[in-house]
């Protein structure tokens, strides 16, 4: 398991284009808003909490197509699925490489992105919390989508379509805790429901993945 | 023994939905036209809302209906899991567009309805919301049967994304709830409560809703026998190729 998290994050780190890919996205979604809305700073930090968080769900979203298509084409997939290590764990490690190479990056960049965006003082520490704990679930939702789309050619807008409506309650609750703390308001309720679903997600989600990709290495 | 896993066979489910049929379909548009004849021109007009108020007999059954299709979709997906039936996906694949359709017509009659009582087309409320989120969900179901060539694989993906959807089209719902709470009073749309509407509305209502359930019936088969006969028929000319 551990040879199968560093083959992943040394694929994603030397392969070129998945590591840096999804912070350049990132940060490009974030000097086109203020384009978008008028560089107003008051609305700027209005709205700033639900742009990175917008902009975050969409970098972690552009990236999760590679979490098997490589594997897949190259037939390492069929060797995950005869390994010894049982597929539940082998689609966990999956996610977490993902989110270590995408999700971690993005947490650990919006702070400075926030800036772009005159996010309000008080808003950094909720912001990277609810990032910290949003986006894991990210990744081992997006993972059960990449599972589901896998053998499918030209599955990428497919995979959007399927993933995003499963984002939503992620994305409502870690946006909110970002929001209320960037007015300085109490976000411990949706800090935790945040929490909930991510550890319900990390919990249930594996087998469902494991699941759909032994459906499709059929 | 007569079981209910009889029905699972191709054969008997066409034999007995066949002779079901015509009547399911003259019990539909006999409910669905009497209905709403009485409701639109029977009952009297609201005190405060005016003649807007008859719009419920379409939204308030194609917004039931919208749910309970997927709560159907989620069984027949069970059912495929476990016992491996395949009038069951079939099934299920039968009721997405209808379902799909149900939420649009609830989403379009409440906006239809809500242009002159909240003065507005479209507000974020939770139930409007999660309308919309029901709605990508069909969407996303039916993108998946379409993408996948293998009909039993399609089967099994589409029948785990729906369980998968329905815990986080249920999360949603709440998390929905939630979300609006902070930003303001949710719209009060208690006329879906039985006891917010006078008899005079009510019983019109309930035959209209009979109706949707009827007609929803009526389509699950007519489009589950055309999937079974479609299927058949490529079978057949695969056969035929294979003897030639």
């Amino acid at each position: 398991m551990i040879a199968l998290l560093s083959r992943d994050l040394r694929l994603a780190v030397r392969a070129g284009g998945g590591f840096g890919l999804g912070l350049a996205f990132f940060l490009i979604v974030v000097v086109l808003v203020p384009f978008g809305v008028g560089p107003q700073s008051a609305l700027l930090a209005k709205i700033a909490a639900g742009i990175l968080w917008l902009g975050a769900l969409l970098a972690c979203l552009l990236s999760l197509d590679r979490i098997f298509a490589l594997d897949w084409e190259d037939g390492s997939l069929d060797l995950l699925a005869t390994a010894p290590v049982p597929m539940e764990a082998a689609v966990t490690i999956k996610a977490l490489a993902h989110w270590l190479t995408t999700g971690l990056p993005l947490v650990m960049a919006a702070p400075v992105f926030g800036l772009l965006l005159n996010l309000p003082a008080a808003g950094y520490g909720p912001m990277v919390i609810s990032l910290l704990l949003g986006t894991p679930a990210l990744s081992v939702i997006g993972t059960f989508g990449a599972a589901l789309t896998v053998g499918i050619k030209r599955g990428g807008l497919l995979l959007s379509l399927l993933v995003l409506p499963l984002y939503v309650p992620t994305l409502i609750f870690g946006a909110e805790v970002a929001r209320r703390g960037a007015e300085g308001m109490d976000y411990s309720t949706p800090m935790l429901m945040l929490a909930g679903i991510t550890c319900g997600a990390i919990a249930l989600l594996p087998f469902a993945s494991a699941a759909v990709l032994r459906v499709n290495l059929r | 023994m007569a079981s209910i896993w009889e029905y699972a066979n191709p054969k008997k489910f066409i034999a007995t939905t066949d002779r079901l049929l015509p009547w399911v379909s003259v019990l539909a548009v006999a409910a669905l036209v009497g209905g709403l004849i009485w409701g639109f021109f029977f009952t009297p007009d609201d005190y405060k809302q005016g003649s807007t108020v008859k719009i419920i007999y379409l939204h308030v059954p194609a917004a039931l209906m919208a749910i309970n299709i997927w709560i159907m979709m989620l069984v027949a997906s069970l059912v495929w899991i476990v016992r491996r039936h395949h009038v069951s996906a079939l099934a299920a694949r039968a009721a997405a567009p209808v379902g799909a359709m149900m939420t649009v017509i609830a989403l379009v009659t409440g906006a239809i309805w809500g242009q002159p009582m909240w003065g507005t087309w479209w507000e974020w409320d939770p139930r409007l919301t999660s309308f919309l989120i029901l709605f990508l969900f069909y969407l996303g179901y039916m993108a998946l049967w379409a993408a996948i060539e293998n009909d039993d694989t399609a089967a099994d993906l589409t029948s785990i994304l729906c369980l998968v959807g329905s815990v986080f089209a249920l999360l949603s719902r709440y998390a929905v709830n939630f979300w609006n709470q902070g930003l303001h009073q949710g719209a009060s749309l208690s006329m879906d409560k039985e006891e917010h509407v006078a008899d005079v509305f009510y019983y019109p209502l309930l035959l209209c809703i009979a109706g949707f359930i009827l007609l929803f019936i009526a389509l699950v088969f007519l489009r589950t026998q055309t999937e079974i006969r479609a299927r058949r028929m490529r079978a057949l000319l695969a056969r035929e190729r294979l003897g030639q």
